[in-house]
């Protein structure tokens, strides 16, 4: 592929502000991830990781690490996780901490989309289960913090290199793909309900 | 050594399990792949198996999630290793989360502290049917967190009918499953309480993708309720497609006649099930979900 797209850290606004949902971007540069515990200890805590993620990106995700003896650790598997766990936490996370770009699997809701319309940030949706192909695209595990959460939950930081794909979930402008999706999910299925239900009334009579 | 001969068949099937997709979910989502006609649909289904072509070439855990682990056991009322068999689960998953390596997921009650060997109070979970013979049958599933959190169970009165089953699938499917990997394997449960659907919507998981009901009636409706979540398109990774499910399957129990319960467990694209069966002198054994 030629036309790929790559978004590189640090990220800033103008690099961003364009991308529209649906739009597939790669990343190259620093990513982190945070799942429900970090975002917990950010938000509820108000601790904060050293590896300043102003600019940067996170990934919601909790990987497979082999240790190394003596040479630092070895990314094995690591897709992402389901985003929507965070939404209770998610758009005061971006607000404290500066980040660019958020990645997960399947949308986020609301109060997110409407924190990356105030902080100009994006959620993106990496292809879920696909966490072979991820952990080929980590260059290398360069710090670990937050270990005391165990091997899923810590905060893992990496370098990446073309990481993706990146499908564009929610943008700048608040716009929600998943959201508008389920719009039409939900008049496709009562269409179908519809359809179905004359046909499963089994009684006895 | 009964106990060591154990171990280390049960790991090698945990090994299997995690790394590659059993013969049947493979084969239907090469299925629905050639049948998607969407861009990025199609582009997802590369994605996925790249992904399964490189987690075979480098073996490794195909999803970083391995889940918690969940044993189905068929027992011959006489194997001879039964009182060893509990134990010798417990061990194997220990040394698979080490040598595959699996993730460490399972979490101890109120103290939220991570094990890091995957065993724990209850965990792996293990569910016990004794039945004729003298071999073991043994099923394995690897609940991972993103299928597991659209699961639910509920008791209707019987006056909403199949009808309110259906809803009450659809609804579960639309609300929560567009974020657990779709396209997914849909396990539903009828029975009389809350635990019985739970449980029968999970066997009907473990029963293989492309498998038709023995009830014809039953039959009619996993096929119905598919072709009405198909029409709905919610496609791979819920990011829209030409279908939905890989397929629906209907395990029910006889009920009360006062109620009327549901229960709705899904599997994930990744849906990792392995499945062997072992001879009763440990002898031989064969993994009969992957070929």
């Amino acid at each position: 592929m030629t036309d790929k797209q790559i978004i590189t850290t640090p990220i800033s606004n103008e690099d961003i502000s364009n991308l529209k949902i649906g739009d597939v971007i790669y990343l190259t540069g620093m990513l982190a991830t945070c799942r429900d515990d970090g975002h917990r200890r950010v938000v509820e805590s108000n601790r904060f990781p050293d590896f300043d993620l102003k600019g940067m990106s996170i990934l919601h995700a909790g990987p497979i690490v082999k240790t190394i003896p003596g040479a630092g650790y070895e990314m094995i598997s690591i897709g992402p996780t389901t985003s929507r766990r965070m939404e209770a936490y998610e758009s005061e996370f971006i607000e404290k901490t500066g980040v660019k770009i958020v990645i997960g699997k399947g949308g986020m809701g609301a109060k997110t989309a409407a924190a990356c319309k105030a902080f100009n940030a994006l959620h993106c949706v990496f292809p879920g289960g696909c966490a072979v192909t991820a952990a080929t695209e980590v260059e290398e595990i360069v710090g670990l913090e937050w270990a005391d959460f165990g091997m899923p939950e810590a905060f893992w930081i990496m370098r990446v290199k073309n990481f993706g794909p990146l499908i564009v979930s929610i943008d700048t402008k608040g716009h929600n793909l998943f959201e508008l999706n389920k719009i039409e999910f939900e008049k496709k299925k009562e269409l179908a309900l519809k359809n179905l239900l004359p046909h499963v009334h089994y009684s006895h009579g | 050594m009964p106990h060591k001969k154990l171990e280390s068949i049960i790991s090698s099937l945990l090994e299997v399990t995690a790394i590659k997709l059993p013969t049947d979910v493979y084969a239907s989502l090469q299925k629905m792949r050639a049948e998607e006609t969407q861009t990025l649909a199609c582009e997802l289904y590369s994605c996925i198996f790249d992904n399964l072509d490189k987690a075979e070439l480098l073996h490794r855990p195909l999803c970083q999630d391995t889940g918690v682990l969940q044993f189905f056991i068929r027992a011959g009322a006489h194997f001879p290793h039964l009182d060893i068999l509990e134990e010798s689960i417990f061990t194997a998953t220990k040394l698979a989360t080490e040598s595959v390596p699996l993730r460490h997921n399972t979490v101890e009650c109120f103290t939220e502290k991570n094990t890091g060997n995957n065993t724990g109070k209850l965990s792996p979970w293990i569910e016990w049917e004794i039945i004729p013979g003298d071999d073991l049958h043994i099923d394995v599933y690897m609940a991972g967190g993103g299928c597991s959190l659209p699961g639910r169970s509920k008791v209707l009165m019987p006056l909403e009918g199949y009808e309110g089953v259906a809803k009450f699938v659809f609804d579960t499917i639309v609300d929560w499953g567009v974020n657990a990997c779709p396209p997914l394997v849909v396990g539903v449960g009828i029975g009389t309480c809350a635990a019985t659907a739970a449980i029968l919507s999970k066997k009907a998981l473990l029963r293989k993708v492309g498998s038709v009901n023995a009830n014809p009636q039953a039959a009619d409706m996993e096929r119905m309720i598919k072709e009405g979540l198909d029409s709905i398109g919610i496609g791979p990774l819920g990011l829209t497609g030409t279908k939905s499910v890989q397929c629906v399957n209907i395990e029910f129990a006889g009920h009360h006649p006062a109620t009327l319960a549901v229960g709705v467990t899904v599997g994930c694209w990744a849906t990792r099930r392995g499945s062997i069966d072992i001879s009763a002198d440990l002898a031989s054994y064969a993994i009969t979900s992957h070929s």
